[in-house]
């Protein structure tokens, strides 16, 4: 508990504190909106499902939160997702191999891609903008290629479910239903802030997004510690494919593209800045929570869908400009 | 004894450049050896080479009597070679220790890192060097001075035994000059051995024990610090003997004034600031790094917001708040980073000398006029003897003195009367520097006022017609150009802080 405070306090310190602050505030603002416009809205299952719906774009913003503090940015989470899931699919369903193989295939599949996109910015100096996007084209077609453009259902997982939908919590505390892929979401964002905080790894990041050529006159293998990042990047796409395709007991082949733009959205949102160097996974979390938050909230309020589009795009476009309003003032 | 370093003929290749041609270089256990040359001489690029930077095409290092070869950074860690580059090479997001420590975190299992250990050894570097910081302070929050000490007690840190300090002054105050020297002999006498790159003539006397000088890519010679005068070293590196013409100060008391700022302020880096400037004059800025006075060049060119001051150009008030007002009221301003701010490095002479005045030569339906700006072109390349093929050539590939005519033509083609030159011979060979002078005093004997900002003192004196100085965002002093003045005014009024003048005057 307190290395991971420690963790997240590492991040505080920085200059992205202020943002993160105003962050927290306007989602709290939200809340109170929200809570004040519709009585349904404070309901404990409609706060669940807000959580529940926070957890695949909340643990990608989190992988994309690792590549974009470094300086980079990774377009191919949502295809590398969905890429994940339909590998589990194949172990699962096509190979009838029991659940931890499937868990344990989508992360390694992950990783490795994100290991290859690694090598394409580190080794071969392609601009991550470029790699990424590349590599989210591939991974989209790969995955319609080895689905054969068909969903792949998990019947013969009947556990496969339960790792997003069922509540492990509700086990041990009766009468707090909070879903395992809730769990899984802060569990992740635990372990990375303590990554970022608290490793060679986490510190490398940093180091990269401020001054990669600095780190590498320091003696420092900087493109060996940039695929780590990546691959450890797709890992955590591998853990959203596994919740996204439990939750909808199928890997959706077709699904995911646009996906990276939600997660990237969150993490701006979140006080990481894109130009690398700062950023903390609370403000991710944080990030991924507004989004989700006002899309449940105007759905709630019947707003239609196409104007929560325009407002997710605007509260993008007043985050990023009241950070570059303080560090204009500083 | 044996040497330390011994690297002989060294040569290295860059694509269209010669950059060392069998170049050498001797260093001994417990010695300060400067490295001096013009600007592309080889200097950094043969101490890139021993820090395993850059791979050498041909030639031998050897390091305590062994041959070795240097294949990266860390190798040259390993060996005790340690560098402190030109350009500030620090994370500014990372915390003091964190970066001293870059590379060599100490570490728990699983690549947990020993962040208490790290401050600490941390801690022990920035004492070694006396400096007193947190070590948990973020970069960004500290001065260039201190980040520059930064660096050096990351160098230190790692145990060198050879340290190559690259210009490691640039920044840094006299007092902090004085520190670093004293560090530096420590350190000589625990036998370490130093190079030292530097222009700076006054801290080879100083300091150094013997200095090398460089030319073209070419070992020159070795010399005697303490034996050699300034003017042999000088003459080595130009190839030929300089003289150095003093400024001809000319009687301006019934020029007009061209330019005359009241009480310029902007928060705590501009403090009150005035002065006239007549035409025909050049008014000299010195100070040290960070007495303000690219913040008033900037300030006036309205680049920067000002919190108050007036700004009146040829007896007409105008209210300036950005550089495009800036402009249109005759002012130009010269960055001293010409690559960033006042060149467009990939296109042509033609097209940055016309970048400014581009609506004098286009139609209403924003065609150019080519042949007319070519015309214009060719006319400031032949009068500013812009050393070009032809006005098509991309400016990059020109030396950096004339890049720097190229962006006066681009100035004097916008009818510009008043021009701010920051450090206006930065970055420019000690040939091509006279030449700069002279194209300053031809410019004010046409009539254009001149403010030349420079921390280098002998050039402000050698072109000044008055010299402002200042401290810490105050104007302490404006002194007379010419014999009049020696540098020790310059130096005393530009360490006058506040502080001090208050107690004087208590």
């Amino acid at each position: 508990m307190s290395a991971i405070k420690l963790g997240w306090d590492a991040g505080l310190k920085s200059s992205g504190a202020y943002q993160k602050l105003l962050a927290f505030a306007s989602l709290v603002a939200l809340i109170i909106v929200f809570s004040l416009a519709s009585p349904n809205f404070l309901q404990t299952s409609n706060i669940i499902a807000i959580l529940q719906a926070t957890s695949v774009n909340g643990v990608l913003a989190i992988g994309a939160t690792l590549v974009i503090i470094t300086g980079g940015i990774d377009l191919s989470v949502g295809t590398l997702m969905t890429f994940c899931a339909v590998i589990a699919g194949v172990v699962l369903t096509y190979w009838g191999l029991p659940l931890p193989f499937g868990i344990v295939a989508a992360i390694a599949a992950g990783a490795v891609c994100g290991l290859i996109s690694g090598t394409l910015v580190a080794k071969m100096r392609i601009p991550p903008f470029i790699a990424t996007l590349g590599m989210m084209l591939i991974l989209k077609g790969l995955s319609l290629v080895i689905s054969g453009t068909k969903p792949i259902y998990f019947n013969g997982t009947p556990n496969f479910p339960m790792i997003s939908t069922s509540s492990l919590i509700s086990a041990i505390v009766p009468g707090l239903p909070i879903p395992n892929g809730v769990l899984i979401l802060f569990l992740v964002a635990g372990a990375v802030s303590y990554v970022l905080g608290r490793t060679v790894l986490g510190r490398y990041c940093f180091a990269l997004g401020s001054n990669e050529e600095a780190v590498r006159l320091s003696g420092v293998n900087t493109d060996g510690w940039k695929m780590a990042i990546y691959a450890l990047t797709g890992a955590i796409c591998g853990i959203a494919g596994l919740l996204i395709a439990s939750r909808l007991n199928s890997a959706q082949p077709a699904l995911g593209q646009g996906y990276e733009l939600d997660a990237i959205a969150a993490v701006v949102i979140g006080g990481t800045s894109l130009s690398g160097g700062r950023g903390t996974i609370l403000g991710t979390i944080i990030g991924a929570l507004i989004m989700s938050v006002l899309l449940n909230g105007l759905r709630i309020l019947s707003v239609a869908q196409e104007w929560q589009t325009v407002l997710t795009g605007s509260i993008i476009i007043v985050a990023v400009y009241a950070d570059m309003m303080r560090r204009r003032r500083n | 004894m044996s040497d330390l370093v011994r690297m002989t003929g060294i040569d290295k290749h860059f694509p269209g450049v010669h950059a060392l041609r069998n170049a050498r270089f001797e260093l001994q256990p417990g010695e300060v050896h400067a490295l001096m040359g013009e600007n592309g001489a080889g200097k950094s690029t043969l101490m890139k080479v021993l820090a395993g930077i850059y791979q050498p095409d041909a030639g031998k290092i050897e390091v305590a009597g062994e041959e070795v070869t240097v294949a990266g950074p860390r190798a040259a860690q390993a060996l005790g070679i340690g560098i402190i580059h030109q350009e500030l090479s620090l994370m500014k997001d990372l915390t003091v220790a964190q970066n001293i420590m870059i590379g060599r975190e100490p570490r728990k299992s699983f690549g947990r890192l020993d962040e208490g250990e790290l401050n600490r050894r941390a801690a022990a570097a920035l004492a070694s060097i006396h400096m007193n910081v947190d070590p948990r302070t973020p970069v960004s929050e500290l001065t260039i001075a201190r980040q520059q000490m930064i660096e050096i007690a990351k160098a230190l840190s790692n145990r060198s035994r050879i340290l190559i300090m690259d210009e490691p002054t640039a920044a840094l105050t006299d007092s902090e000059i004085a520190e670093l020297f004293a560090i530096i002999r420590v350190l000589k006498s625990e036998g370490v051995g130093i190079v030292y790159i530097s222009h700076k003539m006054d801290e080879l006397k100083r300091i150094a024990d013997r200095v090398t000088v460089m030319r073209d890519g070419e070992f020159v010679g070795t010399v005697g610090a303490a034996e050699t005068p300034v003017s042999t070293i000088i003459s080595m590196m130009v190839g030929r003997a300089l003289t150095d013409e003093a400024v001809r100060v000319p009687d301006l008391a019934h020029a007009p004034t061209a330019l005359e700022v009241r009480n310029l302020s902007r928060g705590r880096v501009i403090k009150n600031v005035s002065f006239t400037l007549r035409r025909g004059e050049i008014l000299g800025f010195a100070g040290l790094m960070g007495a303000g006075r690219t913040e008033v060049a900037r300030a006036i060119f309205g680049a920067d917001p000002r919190d108050g001051g007036e700004i009146i150009v040829d007896g007409q008030p105008r209210n300036i708040r950005s550089p495009r007002e800036a402009v249109q009221a005759g002012i130009g301003y010269l960055s001293e980073d010409r690559k960033n701010f006042g060149l467009a490095l990939g296109m042509d002479v033609r097209a940055n000398i016309g970048m400014a005045t581009l609506k004098r030569y286009s139609d209403g339906f924003g065609r150019i006029d080519e042949k007319g700006l070519a015309a214009a072109a060719r006319k400031y390349v032949a009068s500013l003897t812009i050393r070009t093929p032809s006005d098509r050539q991309e400016v990059r590939l020109l030396s950096g003195g004339n890049q720097q005519k190229v962006v006066v033509a681009k100035w004097l083609l916008r009818d510009c009367d008043v021009l701010i030159f920051d450090e206006p011979t930065r970055g420019i060979d000690v040939g091509a520097k006279a030449e700069i002078y002279r194209l300053l005093a031809s410019l004010a004997e046409q009539g254009k006022a001149l403010i030349v900002i420079s921390s280098e003192l002998p050039e402000i004196l050698r072109v000044s017609h008055r010299i402002a100085v200042m401290c810490e965002g105050r104007l302490t002093g404006i002194l007379p150009g010419g014999a009049a003045t020696s540098q020790e005014d310059i130096m005393h009024l530009a360490t006058q802080r506040d502080t001090i003048s208050k107690e004087h005057a208590a």
